[in-house]
This record gives C-alpha cells, structure tokens and sequence, in this order.
C-alpha cells in the first residue's frame, strides 16, 4: 500500500491529464482545485484492475471537496454549494 | 420478445449480448443457471426498507447516529444488514446542507440498502445536470433548497457507497422506528426528496 500524501483539509489539484483506458476520474474534475475531506483507505488501482492486473500496490483514496463555482465558472446556484467526490492519489497533486 | 403489456419487441443489442454472454458462461461450466436465478432473486430481494431501518435508528438513536456517520459499513452491520466489499458513506442533512447523490461515470449505488436503482438515477440527463445544477434538478423533483442551505452533491466514482441521512420530521416525537421507517423512501435516501412528516 501507497502511504498518503495528503491530509484532510489539504488543498489538492487533480490532475489535468487525459491517459487512455478505464479512468475513474471524470473528465470534468481535472485541473480543479478543491479540498481533502477525508481519506477513505487504499483500494486496488482501477486503471490497472481493468487491464487484469492487481492493482497493487493499493492507492490510497479520498473524498475531495469543491466549491461549486471552482468546477463551473458560470455555477448558478449558491456560492457555498459544494461538490465531494473520490480521487486516487495518484491523480492528486498539492495545490 | 414480448414486452410488460405483451406486445412483440425484438431484443435490443445489450438484451441480446447478456443472453449470449450468460448462456455461454453456462455452457463452459462457469457459471450455472440456478447461481445466475440466485443472484438476481437475491438483488431483487433487497429493497430500500433497508435503508430505511438504518435512517430510523439513527434518528432515535444518537450514539448509533455517530457511529454511523463515522463508519456506515459497521453501523449496517450492527443492524445485521451485510455491506459486502464495499464502504458504505452516511452523510447527514442538516438545516444548512443538503446532500445528494449521483454516480456521474455509471450508476453506483448502495443496492444492499436500496435495491435496484430506479431507471432515472441511471439516466444521462441526471448523470450529467446533478453535479452541474443540482438545484434545478432538485426542483424538478419537486424538492426546492432555499438559497442558503449548502447543497453538497456526493459523485460516486470510486469503491465508496452512499446512503443520505434525512432530517427527521418536525410532529414525529415519541414515534418507534417502524413507524419513523415508513416516513422513509428510496428517493429521502438518494437526497432528492425529504420525508413527510404529519405536519407536511
């Protein structure tokens, strides 16, 4: 298992890549900066998982939080709405 | 192939690959009938009164609330509900937020405790606008945030499941659980509706 990288409340930039195969991370969440809410634990990679490999060593996971208006520049709703979801470390960089 | 009111409909290409697959999986010995028969009475046998029991004992019960709220997998087991291989996440609504869920890359979703998702939840149409602008989804449920509660989408991407955690209606003191359960529906759970109490 990956040891984490980040803490909650850390400021963290997923990455903006766009590698081939089966990614967990939405296209819409890369680049943008948001915070760690929690760490969930360490899963299996699913980039590898896909191609029938292990997955190992395991990447840890977090629930990432991120204002609205930082995903969506024209977000209509309320400036504190938020939106949380899973990243694997290895998509995440400090920011 | 005939269809719910008996009208002939051939088979869509995904109906036609899962025959294909399924009866070759029992052909070279994987898989048997009875084992697939068994799995789909078992996904068919749980629905969201599930759920609903977990929500119940939380709302009378706050020590079960924080331990549920610290570790929703455990908090299921302790009910004797099984969570099997995954991690299951609680997330409360409160007068300043609201929660919902939303799978935007498939169609997660805590089938131990809802069941099969409903047809909408898998839509692109949700999918899509729910992480975009979930208050107008919301609204089209005929669920209205007032502007200053926090709405906090919940994008189910990875190995965590989700289960929201209403608000207890006002009028429902003394209430015992099976009668606060019955307050709550598949929809309280996903965050796109609220319970009803007797004053609503």
């Amino acid at each position: 298992m990956n040891e984490a990288r980040f803490k909650p409340g850390e400021r963290v930039r997923v990455l903006k890549a766009y590698p081939p195969g089966h990614i967990r991370t939405p296209h819409y969440i890369r680049g943008c900066v948001g915070e760690v809410e929690r760490i969930c634990g360490a899963f299996p990679n699913p980039e590898e998982l896909a191609q029938m490999r292990s997955g190992l060593p395991a990447q840890p996971l977090y629930r990432v939080r991120f204002l609205q208006k930082n995903v969506w520049p024209d977000y209509a709703g309320a400036p504190s709405d938020v939106l949380e979801i899973e990243i694997y470390q290895h998509w995440l960089e400090p920011a | 192939m005939s269809d719910e009111q008996g009208k002939y409909r051939p088979l869509s290409y995904f109906q036609l690959m899962e025959i294909s697959l399924r009866e070759l999986l029992v052909e070279k010995g994987i898989l048997t009938n009875e084992q697939v028969d068994a799995e789909v009475e078992n996904m068919r046998s749980r629905t969201p009164e599930r759920g609903a029991k977990v929500v119940a004992r939380a709302w009378v019960d706050d020590n079960y609330k924080k331990r549920l709220l610290e570790n929703g997998t455990k908090a299921c087991e302790e009910l004797g509900l099984d969570v099997p291989a995954l991690k299951l996440v609680a997330v409360e609504n409160t007068p300043q937020t609201h929660n919902a869920i939303v799978c935007t890359l498939c169609s997660c979703y805590p089938r131990m405790l809802l069941g099969i998702p409903p047809d909408w939840y898998k839509s692109r149409n949700y999918r899509s606008r729910m992480v975009r602008e979930p208050r107008e989804v919301l609204a089209e449920f005929g669920l209205a945030i007032p502007e200053n509660t926090q709405i906090r989408v919940h994008d189910s991407t990875a190995d965590m499941r989700y289960i929201v955690l209403p608000m207890r209606p006002a009028g429902t003191e003394g209430w015992d659980e099976e009668r606060l359960a019955g307050l709550v529906n598949r929809d309280c759970m996903i965050g796109v509706a609220v319970p009803k109490g007797p004053r609503d």
